[in-house]
């Protein structure tokens, strides 16, 4: 198992140096260097200022060498500072990193919470019309935009002010019961595609296992229905289930980019949308940085519980 | 016959009729619409929905048609999605094809560029480019196709390596057929089927990232019409004129819907392992 760790880890490595490469040359795809926009509404600068300036903003190598020393303060932890609040950017996504998780993880507990149960009933369905409605209930989830969504909750409870607060954010240390009321509409705006994922996959992997013989054998043994289903069944058709939910975070955390803006919640995808308003490349680069390394990181978390779970799957790596 | 199969598949032909009546829709905007969807008038401003007053769906913020604006901005949405999966399908196919049949280091390579693509949440990638690249409908097609790249580089390589042993591949290969030959008369006819069923599912996914790029006033800039920037306007006067917010999310729900019936549908219909169950 350490190995298949181990193995896993270190595949990282070449995906995010990857990943890397892609953020800092797309941002020097932009017309018009950093410098230059900050130079914008300033006033002349003397030549040594301006060379003591291009050092600053990394415009004084060659761009490959730029990019060696980037990624080098990347891995110090130094993502550069703001064009508009010359504060450094990795303590201002951090502080608002908690946020978006929270968003995160709701969203995806209300997924797992209403399409898990949802799918093993509708695996369980004869009836050929309650199978189409549920089909059709999965295909409508996966049809309705997160943000349309999100609009509609606010147009629908903005009556009900004073049971669900909306406007300035509470933080869950200073009130738990009004934070994860502010919540659950943003998650629940979040969570209904993925709950309508999970639902289906969850029919399919029970319809599946119910057909192997030792679901057979444990109905002939006179088992209850409930334990076959429950202890048989979803113990094992669970398992891919699991995997699609881990796959599918990073469609969250990108929900949540939209969904943080329609409930004004102050988190990175707010942050984000407002560095690419005012065109504060560093910004963007470090938030788009920290996703994408939670993202690959969640992946190999959902791939290591898989393993976990699965012996076949390490057993088969280490066989190679 | 697939075909047939096709016909008395109701999931399929439910999701065909939607898909077909916006087309319908886009062809009948192109010659008519019942207002000007640009023409501001002030004075009939957030109108509610009335058949007397000839506004169906209301009017919006600057008093323009609404229901006018949904038609003409079907048309630019759909170009939209379909510009950019036919470029997310067309370039993904090639590299997962190359890849699955020539093995070794180009697989090797081809999939590492399609995993560090597939390290962004496909929303947040889209975002990126918009950011850099600016607010320009080509660069919403970009966007969008490249985040369906790695999509269809994974689903071509599957299914090619798939069939890449089978007899036929071997037989012509060793009566002398060239690497493209043997790729476009042999194997890309035989993996159409997961790629069909793809590009319906990515057509509905790509009709949600333009609305929620143009939604952020990333993506279709106004005054041109498309369904994300309408809602986005619409957040303003929502709460005294609901009928903005509602008809062109409507809009949006259903085409998207028709065309995750559809993809769903034709999994039905051409997978053959799927067939023979209920």
């Amino acid at each position: 198992m350490a190995r298949y760790v181990a193995k896993r880890l270190l595949s990282l490595v070449p995906v995010l140096f990857g990943v890397s490469l892609i953020v800092f040359f797309l941002v020097r795809l932009i017309p018009g260097s950093a410098l230059e926009m900050y130079m914008g509404t300033q006033v002349e600068a003397t030549p040594q200022q301006l060379e003591e300036l291009k050092r600053i903003f990394g415009e004084d190598k060659p761009v490959p060498i730029l990019y060696v020393q980037w990624l080098g303060r990347v891995l110090e932890g130094d993502f550069g500072y703001s064009l508009r609040t010359g504060r450094p950017v990795l303590p201002d996504i951090l502080a608002r990193l908690p946020v978006s998780l929270e968003l995160t993880l709701l969203a995806l507990l209300i997924a797992l919470l209403v399409g898990i149960p949802q799918g093993v009933l509708a695996s369980l369905t004869k009836n050929r019309v309650v199978d189409a409605a549920n089909r059709m209930a999965g295909l409508l989830g996966l049809s309705l935009p997160q943000f349309w969504l999100a609009a509609l909750m606010v147009l629908v409870f903005s009556g009900f002010r004073g049971w669900i607060p909306m406007g300035n954010y509470i933080r869950f240390v200073s009130n738990p019961l009004r934070n994860l009321l502010m919540l659950i509409l943003p998650s629940l705006a979040i969570g209904v595609g993925l709950a309508a994922v999970i639902m289906r996959y969850t029919r399919n992997s029970m319809l599946e296992v119910l057909q192997a013989d030792y679901i057979r054998t444990a109905r002939a043994k006179g088992l209850k229905r409930r334990v076959v289903i429950v202890r048989h069944a979803l113990k094992s058709a669970i398992l891919p289930v699991i995997t699609v939910a881990g796959f599918n975070t990073g469609y969250l955390l990108g929900g949540a980019i939209v969904i943080e803006e329609v409930f004004a919640l102050p988190g990175m995808g707010r942050l984000a949308l407002y560095a690419i308003y005012q065109r504060d490349y560093p910004v963007i680069q470090g938030i788009v940085l920290v996703i994408a390394a939670l993202f690959v990181l969640v992946n190999i978390l959902t791939d290591l519980l898989y393993a976990v779970a699965d012996p076949r799957i390490r057993l088969d790596e280490a066989g190679r | 016959m697939a075909s047939g199969r096709f016909s008395r598949n109701s999931i399929a032909m439910t999701g065909a009729a939607i898909v077909a009546l916006y087309l319908a829709v886009i062809v009948v905007a192109f010659f008519w619409v019942p207002f000007d969807p640009l023409a501001m008038d002030a004075a009939h401003a957030l109108q509610p929905p009335s058949l007397a007053s000839g506004h169906v769906f209301g009017t919006d913020e600057f008093g323009r048609d609404i229901l006018s604006r949904i038609m003409r901005g079907c048309g630019v949405s759909l170009a939209i999605s379909v510009a950019a999966t036919a470029l997310g399908a067309l370039v993904g196919t090639f590299m997962g094809t190359w890849a699955g049949f020539r093995g070794g280091r180009w697989d090797h390579w081809i999939m590492r560029v399609a995993d560090v693509l597939f390290s962004f949440p496909s929303l947040l990638l889209a975002i990126f480019v918009m950011a850099v690249l600016g607010e320009k409908s080509f660069n919403v097609v970009f966007a969008i196709g490249l985040v369906y790249i790695p999509q269809f580089a994974r689903v071509s390589r599957g299914a090619v390596l798939a069939i890449r042993q089978a007899d036929y591949v071997k037989a012509a290969r060793s009566s002398g057929a060239g690497s493209g030959f043997i790729l476009f008369r042999h194997l890309l006819p035989n993996i159409l089927v997961p790629l069909v069923v793809q590009v319906s599912l990515s057509l509905s996914v790509a009709i949600l990232l333009e609305s929620a790029l143009s939604f952020l006033g990333l993506g279709v800039q106004p005054p041109a019409p498309s369904w994300g920037n309408m809602l986005a306007s619409a957040r303003k006067a929502m709460v005294i004129a609901p009928w903005t917010a509602i008809y062109p999310g409507l809009a949006i729900v259903l085409l998207v819907l028709g065309f995750n019936l559809l993809g769903d549908g034709l999994r039905d219909v051409l997978d053959p392992r799927l067939r023979n169950v209920r």
